[in-house]
């Protein structure tokens, strides 16, 4: 009997809001209230950790190719390539599209050096909610400020949204990415839905 | 509601933090020496005084590290907070040993 051997078991995995795909494509709003959901499935995401002023840090720094952001709310590089979001002192989140070699890059950067890089591609996934109605469905639940003059595009902050702890990333004018824990996200995404629903009818005066 | 000023995050939401009781309390420097009495009151007994007070507390939902504060546990103020290590930026009647931070 010939053995069936699966070479690229990825086509196994399921993202953990594929099951609500069509339920974030229908509760999505045009118009000029609008706001969209999608997920951003199979990022991938490195946990790093070095003391800032040790060769250590300066040697991730480097492997990063975007530099390791210096204190709060900063985010190294760009959404569409390798971003690398403060969460700690000495402590950053690297979010990268699926199939970059960063995390091979890193592991050797950091050699036998005290700090950490650990493979967290599956810890979180990336939800994204756009349009101009995008910031007030946040500020239903979210007691951080999000204002502009403080929140403004290309910065990140670890906080909550409702109950949920999330890193709250602003990577546009209007498009913020929600990184809920995997098992959180189902929630998230029904909660954010149903935060959006008012959205698609007219305002009440 | 109330804002709490993180020393790495700045101004956040009170819901973000956890609160770790009392600030500087020497671990005893021979803990096998102690007697039963000694030992639980370094465990459990804590000063409890109305005003000034310094506290530990933790960022949990944000940068998730531990700190020091000045509170008045009169009207809740927080009138100061210092990183660990720092020197107290105002006195309390639980006030750092002398010469140390911790």
């Amino acid at each position: 009997m010939a053995e069936q051997v699966l070479t690229d078991i990825s086509v196994l995995r399921t993202s953990p809001l594929a099951h609500l795909a069509s339920a974030l494509e229908q509760g999505s709003v045009q118009g000029e209230r609008g706001v969209k959901l999608r997920e951003i499935a199979f990022t991938t995401q490195i946990g790093v950790r070095a003391e800032p002023g040790t060769e250590a840090h300066a040697a991730l720094s480097a492997a990063t190719g975007v530099g390791l952001p210096a204190s709060v709310g900063q985010v190294a590089g760009n959404p569409e390539g390798t971003a690398v979001i403060w969460s700690g002192p000495d402590e950053f989140l690297a979010v990268a599209p699926e199939g970059t070699e960063l995390f091979a890059d890193l592991v050797q950067a950091l050699g036998q050096a005290p700090g950490q890089v650990v493979d967290l591609s599956a810890n979180r996934t990336v939800i994204e909610l756009s349009g101009p109605s995008a910031r007030e469905v946040l500020e239903k639940g979210c007691p951080a400020d999000l204002h502009p003059r403080s929140f403004t595009a290309g910065t990140a902050i670890t906080t909550v949204l409702g109950p949920v702890p999330v890193v709250l990333w602003k990577s546009a004018e209007d498009t913020f990415r929600v990184l809920p824990r995997a098992s959180f996200a189902d929630y998230t995404a029904r909660w954010l839905l149903d935060a959006m629903a008012e959205f698609a009818s007219a305002p009440i005066d | 509601m109330m804002l709490i000023e993180c020393p790495w995050c700045g101004p956040r939401n009170e819901t973000e933090y956890g609160y770790g009781g009392e600030a500087h309390v020497a671990y005893p420097s021979d803990p096998s020496a102690l007697n039963d009495n000694e030992w639980a009151k370094y465990l459990f007994y804590r000063q409890n005084p109305k005003g000034l007070f310094a506290e530990r507390w933790v960022h949990s939902a944000g940068c998730r590290r531990w700190f020091n504060a000045v509170r008045d546990t009169v009207t809740y103020e927080f009138k100061a907070v210092y990183k660990p290590g720092e020197p107290q930026p105002l006195k309390t009647t639980n006030a750092p040993a002398q010469g140390g931070t911790k």
